[in-house]
């Protein structure tokens, strides 16, 4: 079940769109800003909330990059994988990362405190190569600065 | 050379509020816009050849001009800013929204008026969290100072803005796409015509337009298209954020002349290439856009000199290749990031990009027979203009055309040799 507060926060949103239905993905965002993810119950919720079916929300959660179907670790980690991180050694920075945390792409680690996605050209390419951590962009990284970098996730 | 949209930017990107922005002259645009009738907005905005700085160089007042205007057109109307800032090696927008947020909010709401736009929408990428946090603050301060919201500044223009952020896909970047997205749908392109001006967001006459473009309204409003025009070197008015990442010496953003030529970007202002590394091409304006090489370094960066030469303007932020660096890679990298970003809506982009991709894979990892290039040709070829929805597959072959073009001999290697030669 929402949470009262979940609830009103969606709730809020109605009044930016003409339509309930337009409300799907700042609705699933709420909801996995507070639980990590979208599980099929959140799925069912939101669906019920909006007037929408199961399906449709569905069809909407599977085709955004950013929404998560499945449980993710206490920190997500975003690599960019796109071309100026590319050519300035992104392919490195991933086998450290993968080396250091024992996972491989789209896994979380068994403590549950990483998961490990790509994610496409993060808008920081004059630093590149880069990553996001949660909320925040890692910038001029090289497999050096990784340990320091995980360090400060707990 | 006077700088127009970065003036306000501060070396360490603190946060210029709207006291600070009010004091270099902000808002004085729309006090300006609010004096005028919207069709001499619309007609000023022509007369600038300003062009949309998202990728696509459509003349901004052409666009405006399209949108069904007084008492008889459909309401409300909508507005819709692309911060959707998705396309590789692009980092401009960002730099705008993050240095000087009131700037856009006023270009949206010059442009809102111009169009008679009740609504306005930030479509922000879900990434850039500091550009959310940002616009969020400078919309509240605009709203307090009466600039948004009911009357705005006593005038009968009201206009209401919303940031939505985006549920994270390159095809939100695609106009038709993003209204969907905003819909609360997936973001598949839609058939058009209708085009969104006439019929958009939730079938309503609809604007969108880039960031950037949006932030030169307002000086094209206070100074006039004359001065615009000034601006710039060539005939497509204005500056234009250049930018250069990849192997150079300091990769970065400039705000320059529209038309200053790829070499003095790449040499004066992103500083040469890096020690021990040499030029090979570049991308001029993000991953969409063919290859250019040596030869065209005198070419002027605008939307008309760039097509002259078989390529494109796009965002202007360019991405260079050099010869430690294996295009074969490079266009590997590029085809398996447009492969998986296209939406499956038609069949040229989801299977050709995908076969593209496997095709390139082979030839990078050694298995490639000399077919594929003729394979990779073909796929070129059906994923031109005209064969798709919109312009995500077409955009997707032109580094992958001209690379075959101008590293034909680096594909051939990779299958004579049955490896990488860059890979030890």
């Amino acid at each position: 079940m929402l949470s009262s507060e979940e609830r009103e926060e969606i709730e809020r949103e109605f009044a930016h769109y003409p339509t309930k239905e337009a409300v799907c993905i700042d609705a699933m965002k709420i909801v996995q800003r507070r639980r990590g993810w979208i599980s099929d119950e959140s799925l069912q919720d939101i669906a019920g909330l909006l007037g929408m079916s199961v399906d449709e929300v569905d069809g909407v959660a599977s085709f955004y990059n950013l929404i998560f179907r499945k449980p993710v670790g206490r920190h997500v980690i975003m690599i960019c994988d796109s071309v100026s991180c590319w050519i300035m050694g992104y392919e490195k920075l991933r086998t450290q990362l993968t080396s250091r945390l024992g996972i491989k792409m789209g896994e979380t680690t068994p403590d549950g405190r990483f998961t490990l996605l790509p994610i496409v050209c993060l808008g920081a390419c004059d630093h590149a190569p880069v990553m996001m951590i949660d909320n925040e962009t890692h910038r001029d990284l090289d497999p050096e600065k990784i340990d320091a970098v995980l360090e400060k996730y707990t | 050379m006077e700088k127009v949209l970065t003036k306000n930017v501060r070396p360490d990107l603190s946060y210029v509020d709207l006291k600070a922005y009010e004091a270099s002259g902000g808002y004085q645009g729309l006090r300006k816009a609010l004096t005028m009738a919207p069709a001499e907005i619309i007609d000023e905005v022509k007369k600038s050849n300003l062009r949309g700085r998202g990728g696509g160089g459509f003349p901004t007042g052409v666009k405006w001009s399209l949108v069904p205007m007084g008492g008889d057109a459909l309401q409300p109307k909508y507005l819709a800013a692309n911060a959707d800032e998705m396309e590789p090696g692009t980092f401009k927008d960002r730099l705008l929204m993050e240095g000087d947020p009131h700037q856009l909010v006023e270009g949206m709401a010059v442009a809102a008026y111009a169009i008679e736009a009740s609504v306005a929408y930030v479509f922000l990428r879900g990434e850039y969290q500091l550009s959310e946090e940002r616009l969020r603050r400078a919309i509240a301060e605009a709203y307090e100072q009466h600039y948004l919201g009911k009357n705005v500044l006593g005038s009968n223009f009201s206009v209401e803005m919303f940031v939505h952020m985006s549920g994270g896909r390159y095809m939100c970047g695609e106009e038709t796409g993003l209204l969907n997205a905003l819909e609360g749908k997936r973001a598949n392109p839609r058939t058009k015509p209708p085009y969104p001006a006439v019929s958009g967001l939730f079938g309503k006459p609809t604007i969108v337009q880039n960031v950037e473009t949006l932030c030169n309204v307002p000086y094209i409003v206070t100074n006039g298209a004359d001065w615009f025009r000034s601006l710039s070197l060539t005939q497509d008015g204005g500056t234009k954020i250049y930018g250069a990442s990849g192997k150079v010496k300091r990769p970065g953003l400039w705000e320059l002349p529209m038309g200053t030529t790829i070499r003095e970007i790449l040499e004066e202002h992103a500083g040469g290439m890096r020690d021990g590394v040499k030029f090979r091409g570049l991308l001029p304006g993000g991953a969409s856009t063919d290859f250019l090489v040596e030869e065209h370094l005198d070419v002027k960066m605008d939307f008309t000199e760039v097509q002259k030469v078989g390529s494109r303007l796009g965002t202007g932020t360019m991405i260079v290749l050099d010869d430690q660096t294996c295009p074969v890679g490079m266009v590997l990298n590029l085809e398996h990031f447009f492969a998986q970003e296209s939406c499956g809506w038609c069949t040229p982009c989801w299977s050709g990009l995908s076969w593209a991709e496997k095709a390139l894979d082979a030839i990078e990892n050694g298995q490639g027979q000399s077919a594929d290039l003729d394979h990779l040709s073909f796929i070129c070829k059906i994923c031109a203009p005209g064969n798709t929805f919109c312009a995500l597959a077409p955009g997707a072959v032109e580094p992958l055309q001209s690379a075959l073009k101008y590293f034909r001999d680096d594909f051939d290697r990779h299958i004579g040799e049955k490896r990488c030669p860059w890979k030890a």
